[in-house]
Protein backbone atom coordinates (compact mmCIF):
# COMPACT_ATOMS: atom_id res chain seq x y z
CA UNK A 1 0.00 0.00 0.00
CA UNK A 2 1.73 3.67 -1.11
CA UNK A 3 0.90 6.25 1.17
CA UNK A 4 1.79 9.74 0.87
CA UNK A 5 2.11 12.55 3.17
CA UNK A 6 1.80 16.01 3.27
CA UNK A 7 3.65 18.52 5.87
CA UNK A 8 2.74 21.71 5.97
CA UNK A 9 4.13 24.15 8.50
CA UNK A 10 1.23 24.87 11.32
CA UNK A 11 -1.15 27.63 10.85
CA UNK A 12 -0.14 30.70 12.18
CA UNK A 13 3.52 29.99 12.09
CA UNK A 14 5.12 32.83 10.38
CA UNK A 15 6.55 30.22 6.96
CA UNK A 16 9.21 32.74 5.41
CA UNK A 17 9.69 30.00 2.47
CA UNK A 18 5.94 30.73 1.29
CA UNK A 19 6.10 34.48 1.66
CA UNK A 20 9.25 34.49 -0.97
CA UNK A 21 7.03 32.36 -3.23
CA UNK A 22 3.71 34.73 -2.48
CA UNK A 23 6.47 37.72 -3.44
CA UNK A 24 8.01 35.66 -6.71
CA UNK A 25 5.22 35.11 -8.88
CA UNK A 26 3.78 38.95 -9.12
CA UNK A 27 6.86 39.45 -10.42
CA UNK A 28 6.28 36.75 -13.15
CA UNK A 29 3.01 38.04 -13.74
CA UNK A 30 0.76 36.39 -11.96
CA UNK A 31 -1.64 38.91 -10.31
CA UNK A 32 -3.92 37.81 -7.21
CA UNK A 33 -2.19 35.30 -5.34
CA UNK A 34 -2.15 34.96 -2.16
CA UNK A 35 -1.93 32.48 1.29
CA UNK A 36 1.20 30.66 -0.15
CA UNK A 37 2.68 27.68 1.95
CA UNK A 38 5.28 25.58 0.97
CA UNK A 39 5.73 21.99 2.88
CA UNK A 40 7.29 18.42 2.25
CA UNK A 41 5.68 15.88 0.57
CA UNK A 42 6.81 12.07 1.80
CA UNK A 43 5.73 9.16 -0.10
CA UNK A 44 6.34 5.26 1.03
CA UNK A 45 5.17 1.61 0.55
CA UNK A 46 3.52 0.47 3.88
CA UNK A 47 1.79 -3.50 4.69
CA UNK A 48 -0.97 -1.59 5.91
CA UNK A 49 -1.96 1.91 6.79
CA UNK A 50 -1.87 1.61 10.77
CA UNK A 51 1.41 2.86 11.28
CA UNK A 52 2.46 5.80 9.34
CA UNK A 53 0.75 8.09 12.16
CA UNK A 54 3.35 7.21 14.67
CA UNK A 55 5.59 7.63 11.88
CA UNK A 56 4.48 11.42 11.23
CA UNK A 57 4.54 11.77 14.87
CA UNK A 58 7.87 10.56 16.02
CA UNK A 59 9.77 11.18 12.53
CA UNK A 60 8.14 12.29 9.16
CA UNK A 61 7.01 15.58 11.30
CA UNK A 62 7.23 17.35 13.96
CA UNK A 63 3.98 18.60 15.74
CA UNK A 64 5.37 21.38 17.24
CA UNK A 65 5.77 23.24 13.97
CA UNK A 66 4.25 21.06 11.71
CA UNK A 67 1.17 19.66 10.62
CA UNK A 68 0.47 16.49 8.51
CA UNK A 69 -1.94 14.66 6.34
CA UNK A 70 -1.99 10.84 5.46
CA UNK A 71 -3.43 10.25 2.01
CA UNK A 72 -3.57 6.41 0.59
CA UNK A 73 -3.39 5.18 -2.80
CA UNK A 74 -6.82 4.82 -4.45
CA UNK A 75 -7.62 1.58 -5.98
CA UNK A 76 -5.70 1.27 -8.85
CA UNK A 77 -6.79 3.90 -10.41
CA UNK A 78 -3.88 5.76 -12.47
CA UNK A 79 -4.15 9.94 -12.12
CA UNK A 80 -3.58 11.80 -15.88
CA UNK A 81 0.17 10.79 -16.56
CA UNK A 82 0.07 7.26 -15.34
CA UNK A 83 1.02 8.07 -12.03
CA UNK A 84 -1.52 6.85 -8.49
CA UNK A 85 -4.08 9.09 -7.69
CA UNK A 86 -4.00 9.33 -3.57
CA UNK A 87 -7.35 9.81 -1.80
CA UNK A 88 -8.12 10.70 1.93
CA UNK A 89 -8.40 7.22 3.88
CA UNK A 90 -11.88 6.47 4.64
CA UNK B 1 37.33 18.46 33.32
CA UNK B 2 37.18 16.48 30.18
CA UNK B 3 34.80 16.97 27.47
CA UNK B 4 33.40 15.37 24.86
CA UNK B 5 32.83 17.27 21.58
CA UNK B 6 30.35 14.84 19.05
CA UNK B 7 30.97 14.39 15.44
CA UNK B 8 28.30 13.76 13.31
CA UNK B 9 28.91 13.11 9.64
CA UNK B 10 28.28 17.03 8.63
CA UNK B 11 29.19 18.60 11.53
CA UNK B 12 31.84 21.61 10.82
CA UNK B 13 32.44 23.50 14.34
CA UNK B 14 33.56 20.43 16.19
CA UNK B 15 37.17 21.71 15.90
CA UNK B 16 36.53 24.72 17.17
CA UNK B 17 34.20 23.28 19.79
CA UNK B 18 37.39 21.34 21.37
CA UNK B 19 39.64 24.39 21.06
CA UNK B 20 37.28 25.82 23.33
CA UNK B 21 36.72 23.17 25.56
CA UNK B 22 40.46 23.17 25.73
CA UNK B 23 40.95 26.38 27.13
CA UNK B 24 38.79 25.07 30.33
CA UNK B 25 39.91 20.99 30.67
CA UNK B 26 40.89 18.22 28.49
CA UNK B 27 38.56 17.33 25.48
CA UNK B 28 38.01 14.85 23.04
CA UNK B 29 36.24 13.79 19.58
CA UNK B 30 33.40 11.26 20.32
CA UNK B 31 32.41 9.35 17.36
CA UNK B 32 28.55 9.49 16.30
CA UNK B 33 28.38 5.56 15.53
CA UNK B 34 30.00 4.91 19.10
CA UNK B 35 27.89 4.36 22.21
CA UNK B 36 31.12 5.28 24.53
CA UNK B 37 30.93 8.45 26.12
CA UNK B 38 34.54 7.73 27.19
CA UNK B 39 34.02 8.87 30.43
CA UNK B 40 33.68 12.68 29.84
CA UNK B 41 32.59 15.07 32.10
CA UNK B 42 30.52 16.97 29.84
CA UNK B 43 29.09 16.56 26.58
CA UNK B 44 29.16 19.11 23.73
CA UNK B 45 26.73 18.50 20.42
CA UNK B 46 28.74 21.05 17.70
CA UNK B 47 26.98 23.24 15.04
CA UNK B 48 26.87 21.87 11.50
CA UNK B 49 24.62 19.93 9.24
CA UNK B 50 24.54 16.74 11.02
CA UNK B 51 23.25 13.69 8.31
CA UNK B 52 22.57 16.59 5.88
CA UNK B 53 20.12 18.17 7.73
CA UNK B 54 17.85 15.60 5.93
CA UNK B 55 14.04 15.78 6.72
CA UNK B 56 14.33 18.78 9.13
CA UNK B 57 17.12 19.92 10.90
CA UNK B 58 18.54 17.77 13.95
CA UNK B 59 15.57 14.85 12.94
CA UNK B 60 18.05 12.58 11.49
CA UNK B 61 20.85 12.88 14.23
CA UNK B 62 18.96 12.32 17.45
CA UNK B 63 18.83 8.46 16.40
CA UNK B 64 22.86 8.26 16.22
CA UNK B 65 23.62 5.55 18.42
CA UNK B 66 25.70 8.49 20.83
CA UNK B 67 22.80 10.23 21.25
CA UNK B 68 21.44 7.36 23.27
CA UNK B 69 24.20 7.74 25.50
CA UNK B 70 24.17 10.94 25.84
CA UNK B 71 19.90 10.84 26.81
CA UNK B 72 21.33 8.56 29.50
CA UNK B 73 23.78 10.53 30.57
CA UNK B 74 21.97 13.72 30.89
CA UNK B 75 19.26 11.70 32.86
CA UNK B 76 21.90 11.08 35.10
CA UNK B 77 22.40 15.15 35.44
CA UNK B 78 25.40 14.87 33.07
CA UNK B 79 26.02 18.25 31.48
CA UNK B 80 24.73 18.84 28.14
CA UNK B 81 25.83 21.79 25.85
CA UNK B 82 24.19 21.71 22.15
CA UNK B 83 25.31 24.54 20.09
CA UNK B 84 23.01 25.60 16.79
CA UNK B 85 22.83 22.33 15.07
CA UNK B 86 23.42 20.88 18.51
CA UNK B 87 20.59 23.04 19.74
CA UNK B 88 18.65 21.68 17.00
CA UNK B 89 19.39 18.09 17.62
CA UNK B 90 18.90 17.75 21.25
CA UNK B 91 15.18 19.57 20.60
CA UNK B 92 14.50 17.13 18.42
CA UNK B 93 15.28 14.58 20.90
CA UNK B 94 13.09 16.35 23.48
CA UNK B 95 15.92 16.53 26.02
CA UNK B 96 15.08 20.37 25.51
CA UNK B 97 11.22 22.21 24.70
CA UNK B 98 10.53 23.98 21.37
CA UNK B 99 12.23 23.82 17.89
CA UNK B 100 13.89 25.95 15.76
CA UNK B 101 12.36 27.21 12.57
CA UNK B 102 13.89 29.09 9.72
CA UNK B 103 15.38 32.77 10.13
CA UNK B 104 11.91 35.35 9.57
CA UNK B 105 13.67 36.84 7.26
CA UNK B 106 14.74 34.02 4.69
CA UNK B 107 18.77 34.40 4.63
CA UNK B 108 21.56 32.71 6.05
CA UNK B 109 23.00 35.37 9.01
CA UNK B 110 26.51 35.58 9.82
CA UNK B 111 26.99 38.32 12.92
CA UNK B 112 27.72 39.01 16.09
CA UNK B 113 25.12 39.90 18.13
CA UNK B 114 24.63 40.76 21.66
CA UNK B 115 22.83 38.35 24.33
CA UNK B 116 21.80 39.12 27.53
CA UNK B 117 22.21 36.92 30.89
CA UNK B 118 18.55 36.44 32.22
CA UNK B 119 19.57 33.17 34.09
CA UNK B 120 23.11 33.16 35.92
CA UNK B 121 22.03 30.16 37.92
CA UNK B 122 23.00 27.45 35.35
CA UNK B 123 25.88 25.37 35.03
CA UNK B 124 26.55 27.28 31.75
CA UNK B 125 26.01 30.64 33.01
CA UNK B 126 27.57 30.85 36.73
CA UNK B 127 30.53 32.22 35.74
CA UNK B 128 28.19 35.48 34.44
CA UNK B 129 26.41 37.74 35.86
CA UNK B 130 22.35 38.49 35.47
CA UNK B 131 22.25 41.31 33.26
CA UNK B 132 25.57 40.62 31.80
CA UNK B 133 26.04 41.66 27.92
CA UNK B 134 27.35 38.05 25.65
CA UNK B 135 28.95 39.61 22.36
CA UNK B 136 28.19 36.06 20.37
CA UNK B 137 28.57 35.56 16.78
CA UNK B 138 25.23 32.92 14.95
CA UNK B 139 25.39 31.89 11.74
CA UNK B 140 22.49 29.89 10.89
CA UNK B 141 19.45 29.79 8.37
CA UNK B 142 17.07 27.83 10.88
CA UNK B 143 17.57 29.54 14.27
CA UNK B 144 14.00 31.07 14.92
CA UNK B 145 12.97 29.82 18.37
CA UNK B 146 9.82 28.70 18.69
CA UNK B 147 6.60 26.95 21.67
CA UNK B 148 4.00 27.18 22.25
CA UNK B 149 2.88 30.01 24.14
CA UNK B 150 2.05 28.07 27.23
CA UNK B 151 5.32 26.19 26.90
CA UNK B 152 6.92 29.56 27.11
CA UNK B 153 5.01 30.69 29.90
CA UNK B 154 6.16 27.78 31.64
CA UNK B 155 9.54 27.66 30.84
CA UNK B 156 9.69 31.57 32.04
CA UNK B 157 8.41 30.84 35.06
CA UNK B 158 11.29 27.66 36.35
CA UNK B 159 14.01 30.41 34.85
CA UNK B 160 14.94 27.84 31.14
CA UNK B 161 15.42 30.99 29.50
CA UNK B 162 18.87 31.74 29.73
CA UNK B 163 19.55 34.34 26.98
CA UNK B 164 17.97 36.67 25.61
CA UNK B 165 19.10 38.70 22.37
CA UNK B 166 19.43 41.77 23.52
CA UNK B 167 17.01 44.70 22.55
CA UNK B 168 16.80 45.35 18.67
CA UNK B 169 19.71 41.88 18.45
CA UNK B 170 17.16 39.28 17.89
CA UNK B 171 18.58 38.08 14.16
CA UNK B 172 15.78 35.68 13.57
CA UNK B 173 12.82 36.47 15.13
CA UNK B 174 13.03 34.03 18.07
CA UNK B 175 9.93 34.06 20.27
CA UNK B 176 10.67 36.36 23.15
CA UNK B 177 13.95 37.28 21.68
CA UNK B 178 15.41 33.43 22.69
CA UNK B 179 18.81 32.80 22.17
CA UNK B 180 19.39 29.73 24.70
CA UNK B 181 17.24 27.50 27.13
CA UNK B 182 17.95 25.00 29.60
CA UNK B 183 15.63 21.88 30.42
CA UNK B 184 13.59 22.14 33.48
CA UNK B 185 16.73 19.75 35.65
CA UNK B 186 19.25 22.53 34.40
CA UNK B 187 21.53 20.22 32.84
CA UNK B 188 20.76 20.19 29.39
CA UNK B 189 22.01 23.61 27.54
CA UNK B 190 21.22 24.86 23.99
CA UNK B 191 22.01 28.23 22.15
CA UNK B 192 22.15 29.41 18.91
CA UNK B 193 24.97 31.64 19.08
CA UNK B 194 28.31 30.17 18.72
CA UNK B 195 30.17 30.34 21.72
CA UNK B 196 33.06 28.31 20.70
CA UNK B 197 34.17 31.49 18.31
CA UNK B 198 34.35 33.46 20.62
CA UNK B 199 36.90 32.14 23.14
CA UNK B 200 39.77 34.76 22.16
CA UNK B 201 40.38 37.94 21.37
CA UNK B 202 41.84 37.91 17.70
CA UNK B 203 38.15 36.89 16.91
CA UNK B 204 36.62 40.03 18.38
CA UNK B 205 35.21 38.23 21.62
CA UNK B 206 36.33 36.32 24.79
CA UNK B 207 33.03 36.00 25.77
CA UNK B 208 31.80 32.54 24.81
CA UNK B 209 34.81 31.38 26.99
CA UNK B 210 32.30 32.42 29.98
CA UNK B 211 30.04 29.52 28.85
CA UNK B 212 32.83 26.82 29.02
CA UNK B 213 34.11 28.31 32.26
CA UNK B 214 30.89 28.17 33.93
CA UNK B 215 30.79 24.04 33.09
CA UNK B 216 34.27 23.74 34.39
CA UNK B 217 32.89 25.80 37.76
CA UNK B 218 30.25 23.34 37.69
CA UNK B 219 31.67 20.07 37.59
CA UNK B 220 34.95 21.10 39.88
CA UNK B 221 32.04 21.09 42.32
CA UNK B 222 28.99 22.40 44.38
CA UNK B 223 30.74 24.90 45.44
CA UNK B 224 28.27 27.75 46.08
CA UNK B 225 28.47 31.02 43.51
Amino acid sequence: MRARILVRPKAGLLDPQGKAVERALPALGFEGVGNVHVGRLIELDVPDGSDVAAMCDKLLANPLIEDYEILYEADGLPGPNGTPTFDRPA
Amino acid sequence: MRIGVVRFPGSCDEVDALAAARCVGEARLLWHADRDLHGVDAVVIPGGFSYGDYLRVGAIARFAPVMESVAAFSGRGGLVLGICNGFQVLCEAGLLPGALLPNSGRRFLCRQVDCVVTNAHTPFTRACGEGDLLSIPVKHTTGRYHAPEVMLDEMEAHGQIVLRYAPGHNPNGSERDIAAVVNRQGNVFGLMPHPEHAVDALTGSRDGLRVFESMREAVAGPVAA
